[in-house]
């Protein structure tokens, strides 16, 4: 193990590492306890400068102002009605098309592969006007279907890596056998390769949620409406509407933060796995 | 007859034969249909745009490599690759933090599991948020960085109004979330290190920072390459940050390609521009991505 245990360093380190762990977790973390805190500041606090000491009061009252004058709820609701779908969507794509580059031997195979790849890394901004074009031309612009719609498209492609790398390391006896058998390409898919991804599927999804929640380009590029706007973009758009009322911004910003937070603490070690995957090999 | 059963077994039909060269096209068929409407496809006609005058509304006339000239004296477009640059490479710093911020945590004390996730904490939350919250941070009446600048005797400053330090600052901002990435990666990357190898090393008498140097981090390689390559892409990316904290103010000083493209594009109706930067964008990316793609193709045929 590198470094060496701190177990077995002199007694001075070892009482050292521990007092410096939480001094560097709440330095590291300093800007979030803030906000936090200043969250649930009076605004008698904000107005005399009180930012960054302890609340004089606690106002949760902050949390429920966001959700009555603004419509906070809606934009929640918004991403919701967003991410889902794109979760659902892309991991059901990439898991059939990861399947097919992973078990398949085909001339394309390899430069199909590198292409969901590669377009998973392009600049936003190559896609922004012919896509939002379309949408214009489609009729779906500003509608939640437009940022379904190209997510899906767009995620599918680290989904896809995802997936493929991880169908690879199942054994192709599996799947070899099966067709013996006389079992058809379609339900060896579905009954024998989809069960046993299933950890991946989770992993990947948790991810994908993460992802959609927390775009913000595609939320200004493609939908304007109160009614359709995703809490990132809402956030933001309210942020000039609350000038320096820091108190509510930052329930607001809490609030905005708190589903995929939330969705980590509890998920966390699918959330790693999908994130390093590869970083171990390759 | 159980001759005959086995023969049949295992020499497929030809319908069988058949499907299996069909199965994978329709497996991927969804996802291709997608990909291609929605990222291939939008690529080849932004290169096309990028020839053309257009406002989005009315006619395209064809002007050829006008925007590009046009680009290449607009000061903001240097402005802007400027910024890119720097963001390309202070964003690296997030290499060795990462790695350093990883190397502290990696010990089995009591709570570490929860410290180690606690640290990841800012990569999770939205680019919006991070940038609500530095620019409070920031802010020059009543910011923290001001109180503490303020407790040594220095500031006030105003980082994100000054055009020198403004890039800096929203960079500093965007290193948060990415040394957390890059923690996280190397953390894992250090829980795959050979344990016999560290112990043999130490027994030649390799220690600290000589044992890193030689010994780990070649065993590290995996990780640092992706955490390169996600830290370049990601700098070549960066906007949301940007148009967070300064929409790319003070007079345009902090502009990145990417928001540079967004304001030509849909604030000054000038879509073939936005084109011709989104396509500038596109090709010094491609340089990275070309690099990972190749990469990654030469390691897929050496295993197989």
């Amino acid at each position: 193990m590198f470094p060496r245990p701190i177990e077995k360093a002199s007694p001075f380190a070892n009482i050292s590492y521990r007092v410096a762990l939480p001094i560097a977790l709440v330095v590291w973390l300093l800007p979030l306890a803030a906000v936090m805190l200043t969250s649930i500041r009076t605004i008698d606090d904000i107005n005399q400068g009180n930012y960054w000491t302890w609340p004089s009061s606690l106002e949760f009252w902050n949390y429920v102002t966001i959700f009555q004058t603004t419509p906070m709820a809606r934009f929640m609701i918004n991403s919701v009605i967003i991410t889902v779908p794109v979760m659902i969507g892309s991991v059901a794509l990439a898991a059939a098309a990861g399947y097919a580059l992973a078990k398949y031997k085909f001339r394309a195979n390899i430069w199909l592969f590198a292409m969901f790849v590669g377009g998973n890394f392009v600049p936003f901004q190559i896609l922004m006007i012919p896509v939002r074009d379309m949408a214009l031309f489609t009729g779906v612009y500003d509608t939640h279907l437009a940022l379904i719609l190209f997510h899906v498209a767009f995620q599918t492609g680290f989904c896809t890596l995802f997936m493929r790398n991880f169908i690879s390391g199942l054994p192709n006896a599996l799947i070899e056998s099966a067709r013996v058998e006389g079992v058809s390409e379609y339900k060896i898919f579905w009954f024998i390769v989809v069960p046993l991804v299933r950890p991946a599927l989770a992993a990947l999804a948790v991810l994908i949620f993460t992802f959609v929640w927390n775009d913000y380009f595609w939320a200004l590029v493609l939908v304007q409406s109160d009614a359709v706007k995703p809490v990132t973009a809402g956030i933001s758009a309210l942020r000039g509407q609350w000038l320096a009322s820091w108190q509510l911004i930052s329930a607001g910003a809490v609030v905005a933060a708190l589903p995929p937070v939330a969705l980590f603490f509890l998920l966390q070690r699918h959330f790693i796995a999908g994130l390093t995957l590869g970083a171990t090999k390759g | 007859m159980a001759v005959a059963e086995t023969a049949v077994a295992y020499v497929p039909p030809r319908s069988r034969w058949s499907q299996q060269r069909i199965a994978p096209w329709v497996f991927m068929l969804p996802a291709l249909l997608f990909f291609g409407v929605y990222v291939v496809w939008p690529i080849i006609q932004s290169f096309q745009i990028g020839l053309y005058e257009w406002d989005g509304f009315s006619d395209k006339s064809y002007i050829g490599g006008g925007n590009y000239e046009e680009l290449f004296d607009d000061d903001r477009f240097w402005t802007s690759v400027w910024n890119n640059v720097l963001w390309l490479f202070l964003f690296l710093l997030a290499l060795p933090l990462g790695l350093a911020v990883a190397l502290f945590l990696n010990q089995t004390v009591f709570g570490i599991r929860l410290i180690k996730s606690l640290f990841f904490f800012p990569f999770v939350i939205s680019q919006v948020v991070v940038g609500l919250v530095f620019a409070w941070f920031y802010d020059p009446a009543n910011g923290l960085l001001n109180e503490l600048l303020g407790l040594v005797g220095l500031g006030p400053t105003a980082i994100l109004s000054d055009e020198n330090s403004v890039t800096f600052g929203i960079i500093a901002a965007g290193l948060w979330p990415q040394v957390a990435y890059c923690m996280i990666l190397y953390l894992t990357g250090l829980n795959s290190v050979d344990p016999e190898q560290i112990e043999a090393a130490r027994l030649d008498g390799a220690r600290g920072m000589k044992l890193l140097w030689f010994v780990v981090l070649p065993q590290l390689r995996p990780a640092t390459f992706i955490a390169l390559v996600v830290t370049m892409i990601g700098a070549l990316r960066s906007f949301d940050l940007v148009q967070v904290m300064t929409d790319g103010g003070p007079f345009g000083q902090s502009l990145v390609l990417g928001l540079f493209m967004y304001h030509s594009a849909l604030f000054e109706y000038r879509m073939g521009y936005g084109a011709a930067i989104a396509t500038v964008l596109f090709l010094i990316m491609s340089v990275f991505i070309a690099f990972f793609l190749w990469r990654m193709v030469r390691g897929e045929r050496q295993t197989g």
